[in-house]
């Protein structure tokens, strides 16, 4: 075709272009506010299926005008997320994947603001009899009653996620080899989040590891019971932080210093003491003020304001 | 069987009394979703056409990777628009990541391929006689080309179709790009895969249910716009 063609198909273009460009820009624009003056927090599932970010979101708003949004994603995730400098704050509970991202350069200003537990939860004829056992105790029951008892299997959420790094750690200090322990067959890798591995685990009627603000969140669609709690080796801790302005400079540093002060002032601190209280009688996140000790953390990391 | 029918019905309710979360997100996934196909057949219509009446080296190869895309995974589309979008990226300073605009960016890069592709399939079926009979009237090209887009325009429709259809149903590029964020990127899909994963499998199928009313009533529109 010659060049006229051409250029009728390219005013076509251009035109239409422009004009649906600009009544599509007014119309996306109602869809929600830009994201210039918003804090994106990149945070792990169990904070965001007990729904209590969408509360503190909320009070943090009335207070500062500020809109905070969070996507829930596994920890790994979430650390992946703001190394690419693509959210303001992380909320995670892996401390040694939190550790080297501090290490790294990335995250600033950590503060620990709660606690709970993981729990064991499996089929409730136990088959690997894990009951009363401690934390690397039942770990080990269950690799050795798979061993000669098909009825035995784990789900692993196996996405790198919290959850998923407390479990491998719990198989080394029960004296395993992950790799080992990953590649048996009575080992099944989800790959999924808390929700899914634990609708997962029901089908198989297998055991996985789960913390209690999901457990208590999914437990209601499910016949699986928990079976070990409360060992040390099963703590589970909250952390805030935010990403480095050296490493990110257009991450919104003042206000995500404020999510983190309002994070561990009292006001949030109360909330979560009580939150969830009524439906499951405890608390879905304990507060971390004054637990320090049980935390294993220092209290300046529990209470001091970050300047 | 139970989530089966709690499922029609809990979607029934639903609908009867316009449950103000799910109006919310069916509203944002049909702005979000026509946006998306609005923009590709800008695209994709006029380079189907090019690509079918003009004779380059090549051009068998490109219609082959062009249909070769329609397999493209939604999720491939979304880690690399994240990877696009993200402040790290090269189009980082657009700040559309988890944003509805990236969400549009993402599915029009998704569906362009297969309603380019289409549009050239179309254009392709008109008979040849046709075309031979337009050029010996003298028709100038503006005119040669208005008459075959009209010859063809139920397949465009049909293309048009297949793209929004393509767009509304899919899962990976919407949560990658907009993080199903509760208020801001939470579409139909994305709300059904979040609820499925918690477990609440009647109020997925319900969504669902409602997701295919709304692919109903398109087509039913689309059908009634081409039999004017």
């Amino acid at each position: 075709m010659n060049g006229s063609f051409r250029m009728c198909i390219i005013v076509l273009v251009l035109g239409t272009i422009l004009l649906v460009g600009g009544a599509l820009a007014e119309k996306v624009e109602s869809l929600g506010e830009h994201n210039a003056d918003r804090l994106l927090i990149a945070t792990t599932t169990s904070l965001d299926a007990t729904n209590l970010l969408d509360l503190l979101e909320e009070k943090f708003k009335e207070q500062t005008g500020v809109t905070v949004e969070h996507v829930a994603v596994g920890t790994g995730q979430a650390l992946e997320i703001a190394k690419n400098c693509d959210a303001d704050i992380v909320m995670v509970h892996d401390r040694a994947a939190e550790d080297k991202f501090i290490d790294e350069g990335y995250g600033k200003d950590r503060r620990v603001f709660g606690y709970n537990y993981f729990l064991l939860v499996g089929p409730e004829q136990d088959p690997a009899h894990v009951t009363g056992l401690n934390g690397t105790a039942a770990f080990k029951a269950i690799k050795q009653a798979a061993a000669t008892d098909p009825r035995v299997v784990f789900v692993s959420r196996g996405d790198n996620s919290g959850t998923h790094s407390r479990e491998k750690l719990l198989w080394k200090k029960a004296g395993y080899d992950y790799a080992e322990v990953n590649a048996s067959a009575w080992y099944r890798e989800a790959g999924a989040g808390m929700g899914q591995t634990l609708t997962m685990t029901q089908e198989l009627q297998g055991y996985t590891l789960t913390d209690s603000a999901s457990w208590a969140t999914y437990e209601s669609n499910l016949s699986l019971v928990p079976l070990v709690g409360n060992d040390e080796n099963f703590l589970n801790v909250y952390a805030v932080m935010r990403v480095n302005e050296e490493k990110c400079p257009d991450v919104n540093t003042d206000i995500a210093k404020r999510w983190i002060n309002f994070m561990i002032s009292d006001e949030v601190q109360d909330i979560l003491s009580t939150y969830g209280v009524e439906k499951n009688g405890v608390p879905y996140f304990n507060p971390g003020r004054g637990s320090a000790d049980v935390m294993g953390v220092t209290v300046e990391e529990t209470s001091d304001k970050v300047a | 069987m139970n989530d089966l029918l709690a499922g029609c019905e809990t979607a029934i309710r639903l609908i009867l009394t316009a449950d103000p979360e799910v109006l919310n997100i069916t509203i944002r996934t049909l702005q979000i979703t026509s946006s998306s196909v609005g923009i590709s057949a800008i695209f994709a219509i006029p380079l189907g056409a090019v690509i079918t009446f003009r004779n380059f080296y090549g051009k068998r190869l490109l219609i082959s990777i062009i249909q070769t895309l329609y397999a493209l995974p939604t999720v491939i589309v979304g880690l690399l628009c994240y990877m696009i979008l993200s402040r790290s990226g090269p189009l980082g300073e657009l700040k559309w990541l988890f944003t509805p605009y990236g969400m549009v960016f993402g599915q029009t890069i998704l569906i362009i391929p297969i309603m380019t592709g289409l549009t050239i399939a179309a254009l392709q079926g008109i008979d040849p006689g046709i075309s031979d009979t337009i050029r010996s009237l003298g028709a100038s090209h503006l005119q040669f080309l208005k008459t075959h887009l009209r010859e063809a325009r139920f397949a465009i429709m049909a293309a048009i179709i297949v793209g929004f259809s393509r767009a509304i149903s899919e899962v990976g590029t919407a949560v990658m790009i907009g993080g199903n964020i509760k208020g801001h990127t939470r579409v139909l899909t994305t709300a059904i895969s979040l609820q499925t994963s918690m477990g609440n499998f009647s109020l997925s199928l319900a969504l669902g249910i409602i997701l295919l009313a709304i692919a109903l009533i398109i087509n039913l529109f689309m059908s009634f716009l081409q039999n004017r």
